[in-house]
């Protein structure tokens, strides 16, 4: 008797203990996260302009946002592009610069630190820089260009290369992902290159049946993370397109005038949604927006954290 | 770089035939040759940025690539350029990075201790929850918490206009340091706690005085990710202080920029190098805990 209670008092005291680490998860997740989902679905279903009262509509925002919006889809597929090219790309260039880096004999460090070095480059600096490297009047590229005798696009001007220049600006900033597939790559054990090679491997055949297996679930890890940055992609698209309609117009203001400038071709989702909920301040709509935002990205992480160990213990050793 | 060549270390310990030895020497070179390129296409935006930052007004506006004579003073001029109040904002981005990386680490470590040194049921289930949030877009909860922000007025207080609802969360536990350490955490051997147990030391103390001494070069990465999240920080300091300059962080006021002063891009670039200046300092300063930090979220993540 006296000893269950003592054992009673020993949990319970562990369960305090566990309830005071867990105590600034626990608020930061209710009023932060769990509230706001909650409310972000009440909002849906109401126009509110943050003034007066909500005011209940049912599915309407859906309905507008579904099918009638000729914008949404537009953010849509800007999105779906950004992914689609970019994460390929930067999983391809982050690869072929780790492998590089890998094999060489000499300077390995001041070449890592000069890939490194743009993915430090605070997004708003870099994005201003790449709008001014690739400004089609006095732009250094299209100066050089037209030295070669090329005549350079528009870059950030022109609605079919403004993506196309943000993918530049993202491949720019790959450094990270570089820093992580090279130590995956180190990683590789010495022993199975020499086995493949004892087996008459060549230099291709190591790396399709060696390498790619070894550090496969890193590529993989690394690709999904970069759809789930995709999907908030904002800030460059933000930026550039800001800039850009400045220096067109000369009038140079960031407004909601210049959001997805030039032509929508930088309307970002995200974008889409600070302008329906920031600028025009239809909370209610920014709510449903976020709702479908919340919808793919739950998917899309839900795929993930189920599978995550299995990554996770083929990625440790 | 002892692991890089280990890794080029040659596999046959015999001294290959001539023929071996000269083809391994072109592939070497090939390999070089586009390294060096890459890495002058790397490097090639900051050395524009950096000439342009240096020219003069017109200069900038003209096809030369090279400043003369070199306009050193435009790093004076952006300080004493009127509206463009440089000072002020680093000194709000300074506060916004230090307050918020202190509560992310104060808040962090206590949560990832729990979820990973301590058994208890529903700890699974807490942690999926954490996982979850991490890769949530900011996006999805913004639309409520601006309305929050905006109808709490303690003590006549208003929120929007200032950086408190950025900084406050911080102090809640965040999403992506808690992973960080908790993985870290796993790593370090139940000896050193059973150890202390022996020695009388009681859970809070282990963690305080044990585990956190153990643990610094993790807590040093999530220190440094965090200062470097919050300094790059655009979103959210633009929702809440985007129409009070006076509370602007530098990102805010450097996209801005170009518009206090029209198409001045010389000044813009200076700016732009500015802001980039404290990060790539930090780098230099900090090299290993950055390279190492980067590989503890990849490798383990």
């Amino acid at each position: 008797m006296e000893r269950r209670r003592a054992r009673s008092r020993a949990a319970w005291r562990r369960r305090r203990l566990v309830l005071i680490l867990m105590s600034p998860w626990l608020v930061g997740f209710s009023v932060f996260f769990g509230y706001p989902l909650v409310m972000s679905a009440y909002l849906s279903l109401n126009h509110y302009d943050l003034l007066s009262a909500p005011r209940w509509v049912g599915l309407a925002n859906y309905r507008y946002l579904f099918s009638v919006d000729p914008q949404t889809w537009t953010a849509v597929r800007n999105t779906l592009w950004m992914i689609g090219v970019l994460v390929p790309l930067q999983v391809l260039s982050a690869f072929g610069l780790a492998l590089m880096l890998a094999r060489a004999r000499a300077g390995v460090g001041i070449f890592r630190t000069i890939f490194y070095l743009p993915a430090l480059a605070p997004p708003v600096a870099a994005t201003l820089g790449f709008v001014f490297i690739l400004n089609p009047a006095t732009g250094p590229v299209n100066t050089i260009l037209s030295h070669l005798g090329i005549s350079g696009p528009l870059w950030f001007q022109d609605p079919s290369w403004s993506k196309p220049s943000l993918v530049m600006l993202g491949i720019w900033g790959v450094g990270n992902t570089m820093i992580i597939f090279l130590a995956a790559v180190l990683d590789v054990p010495r022993t199975l290159y020499e086995s493949a090679q004892l087996d008459g491997a060549g230099p291709l055949q190591r790396m399709r049946y060696v390498t790619l297996p070894s550090i496969s679930p890193v590529l993989l890890f690394a690709a999904v993370l970069g759809v789930i940055q995709g999907l908030q992609y904002f800030t460059q698209a933000y930026v550039a397109a800001g800039v850009a309609a400045g220096q067109a117009s000369q009038a140079a203001d960031v407004t909601a005038a210049s959001l997805g400038y030039p032509l929508d071709s930088t309307l970002m989702y995200p974008v889409l949604l600070y302008q329906h909920g920031f600028t025009d301040f239809q909370m209610g709509y920014a709510s449903a927006m976020a709702m479908f935002l919340f919808v793919v990205s739950f998917a899309v992480t839900l795929t993930i954290v189920l599978n995550s160990r299995r990554w996770v213990h083929e990625a440790g050793r | 770089m002892s692991a890089a060549e280990a890794a080029v270390a040659p596999l046959v310990r015999r001294r290959p035939p001539a023929r071996v030895r000269r083809k391994r020497l072109l592939v070497a070179v090939a390999n070089h040759s586009v390294l060096v390129a890459a890495a002058l296409a790397f490097l090639l935006p900051f050395l524009f940025i950096t000439l342009t930052a240096l020219m003069s007004n017109e200069q900038a506006l003209s096809n030369h690539l090279w400043p003369h004579p070199f306009a050193w003073h435009n790093f004076h001029d952006v300080f004493t350029m009127p509206g463009a109040h440089l000072l002020r904002w680093m000194a709000n981005t300074f506060e916004y990075s230090v307050l918020a990386t202190l509560g992310v680490v104060l808040s962090s470590v206590p949560v990832a201790y729990a979820l990973s040194r301590l058994r208890w049921r529903g700890r699974d289930v807490a942690f999926m929850v954490v996982l979850i949030a991490l890769m949530l877009p900011p996006q999805v909860t913004v639309v409520p918490l601006y309305v929050m922000w905006a109808k709490f007025h303690p003590f006549g207080f208003n929120f929007i206009g200032t950086l408190w609802p950025v900084i406050i969360p911080n102090w809640f536990g965040d999403a992506f340091s808690i992973f960080l350490l908790r993985q870290f955490f796993l790593t370090i051997p139940e000896e050193y706690m059973d150890a202390a147990r022996v020695d009388g030391c009681g859970e809070l103390r282990i963690l305080v005085t044990v585990v956190s001494r153990l643990a610094k070069p993790a807590i040093a990465a999530v220190a440094l990710f965090s200062f470097l999240y919050t300094f790059n920080d655009f979103f959210l300091p633009l929702l809440y202080s985007g129409e009070s300059p006076h509370h602007w962080v530098l990102s805010i006021g450097l996209s801005e920029f170009r518009s206090l002063h029209q198409v001045q891009w010389n000044l813009t670039m200076a700016a732009t190098l500015l802001v980039m200046a404290p990060v790539i300092l930090l780098f230099f300063l900090a090299q290993r805990a950055f390279v190492e930090g980067v590989t503890l979220t990849g490798v383990k993540g």
